[in-house]
């Protein structure tokens, strides 16, 4: 079994097991990544870094693909 | 389609306007606006060709005082208009601030306001310390600024769809998807084989306007654009460089030029470039590169943004970098009296779309326009001509 890893999305401590994606994470507690210019709420699609739809801001970095980036601890998710 | 336009309206009109980019589009607003029942006809999608492929920023320009005047008028129909114009056009009171890099160009700064100030144009000259409070991503070793706070921006197809919008309420007939085979006398036809008859036929076709009009003085000039995801308020005005001047109309060699954009949505549009000679639609990395350095110089936290398209353009550029608007009179024998052109905006079309459309109404109208039409006309170049 692996590790359990704790982060932070939106400021509420969230923990996920060791070696998840950033986008697992955010599906795991259903919330959307982004919102579409026309205010639509949007999730990742592909999972493979190739449809942009689970851009996120990663410490402090905008639109990181999120289900390109490991969950590391204490890092910081928010999206937009 | 166009069969069943034509059993609708009679095939007779008071104008057929050709090219349905900003600039026909106007061109049709201004004259349905007076009561004339005109036709537009476009080959492809309204504001397809340079109308959406530019950054829609709409800006005073002093180059020479027939451009000052004319960008001026229509900066001034574009602040009439803006309380109309729908959410789709993006429009933004952004203003362009002048960004000079050192004190020469400052001293260009002081120059261009006392012009613009000539004009009734309002501007500010920003120190270095009030440009970095305006724009604190700009690098900091920059002199200043000049504000020009009547400036603003918008997406120029919405502005073409929503000009030929209020035309057809106003009466006009938009015939999309058919391409004209000749305009000449009276007389546009089509290549469905059907005709449209008007005493006034407005080339406003851009980059297809001299293949109707053969020796035509325009030249496509390419252009070369990126846009960023969303960056909200990294940028607050349109920005460019004074340097913009010394290099935007230097004929013979490729420029790039520093210019950015914030949009509506947080994004921003970088630019710019400049070439002749290249007709090809295709992106250059060589010229992408140089304009990305350029930009980057300026405003260092670029490179941490992400781009997420580049695109390329032609501007119709004419040797006094002046449009082309009114008649073609070469004083030959059985002249062709029916043509107005509306053409060669070069990189100003957005802006002067506008007032282009005002001059071309007074000349079908026959009445006197706001500023002198001379330095437009087409006529000015009929010494240099070979095959009209």
């Amino acid at each position: 079994m692996s590790e359990a890893i704790l982060l932070q999305i939106n400021g509420k401590e969230v923990s996920v097991p060791e070696g998840s994606t950033v986008a697992a994470a955010l599906l795991a507690v259903g919330i959307p990544t982004r919102n579409s210019i026309s205010g639509e709420p949007r999730a990742p699609l592909c999972g493979m870094g190739i449809c942009y739809e689970c851009r996120v801001e990663i410490d402090g970095v905008p639109h990181r693909r999120s289900c390109m980036v490991a969950c590391r601890a204490a890092m910081k998710v928010r999206t937009l | 389609m166009l069969g069943d336009c034509l059993k609708q309206h009679s095939a007779n009109f008071d104008a057929v306007v050709i090219g349905a980019g900003i600039v026909g589009a106007s061109c049709a607003d201004a004259l349905a606006a007076n009561g004339l029942h005109v036709a537009i006809v476009e080959e492809k999608c309204i504001g397809g060709g340079a109308t959406g492929a530019g950054m829609g920023h709409i800006v005073v320009m002093d180059d020479s005082p027939a451009q000052l005047a004319l960008t001026r008028y229509s900066q001034q129909l574009w602040e009439q208009l803006k309380s109309q114009l729908p959410d789709a056009v993006e429009y933004e009171g952004t203003g362009t601030i002048w960004v000079a890099a050192d004190d020469e160009e400052m001293a260009e700064v002081f120059r261009k306001r006392e012009v613009y100030a000539q004009y009734g144009v309002e501007s500010k000259v920003l120190s270095r310390a009030a440009l970095l409070s305006e724009e604190p991503q700009l690098r900091d070793s920059l002199a200043g600024g000049l504000l020009v706070s009547g400036d603003g921006v918008l997406y120029p197809p919405a502005a073409a769809a929503f000009l030929i919008d209020r035309a057809c309420s106003a009466s006009a007939v938009l015939l999309q998807g058919h391409a004209v085979i000749k305009a000449a006398r009276r007389c546009v036809s089509l290549d469905d084989g059907s005709a449209l008859s008007a005493p006034w036929i407005i080339n406003a076709a851009g980059a297809s306007a001299a293949r109707l009009l053969p020796g035509l003085p325009i030249r496509p000039r390419k252009g070369h654009l990126l846009i960023t995801d969303r960056y909200p308020g990294f940028v607050r005005h349109q920005l460019v460089e004074l340097g913009y001047l010394k290099s935007a109309h230097s004929i013979t060699a490729d420029s790039v030029a520093f210019n950015v954009q914030p949009r509506r949505t947080g994004q921003l549009l970088i630019g710019s470039s400049r070439q002749y000679g290249c007709d090809t639609p295709e992106v250059e990395m060589e010229i992408l590169g140089s304009l990305l350095d350029r930009a980057c110089w300026y405003m260092p936290g670029l490179r941490n943004l992400s781009v997420i398209r580049t695109w390329t353009g032609f501007r119709m550029a004419t040797p006094d970098h002046l449009p082309l608007i009114g008649q073609l009179i070469t004083g030959q024998p059985e002249e062709d009296d029916s043509i107005v052109i509306a053409a060669g905006h070069e990189g100003l079309g957005i802006t002067t779309s506008l007032a282009t459309g005002q001059l071309v109404a007074d000349h079908c109208l026959r009445r006197k326009s706001q500023i002198p039409s001379e330095p437009y006309e087409p006529s000015r170049f009929v010494g240099a001509l070979t095959h009209v």
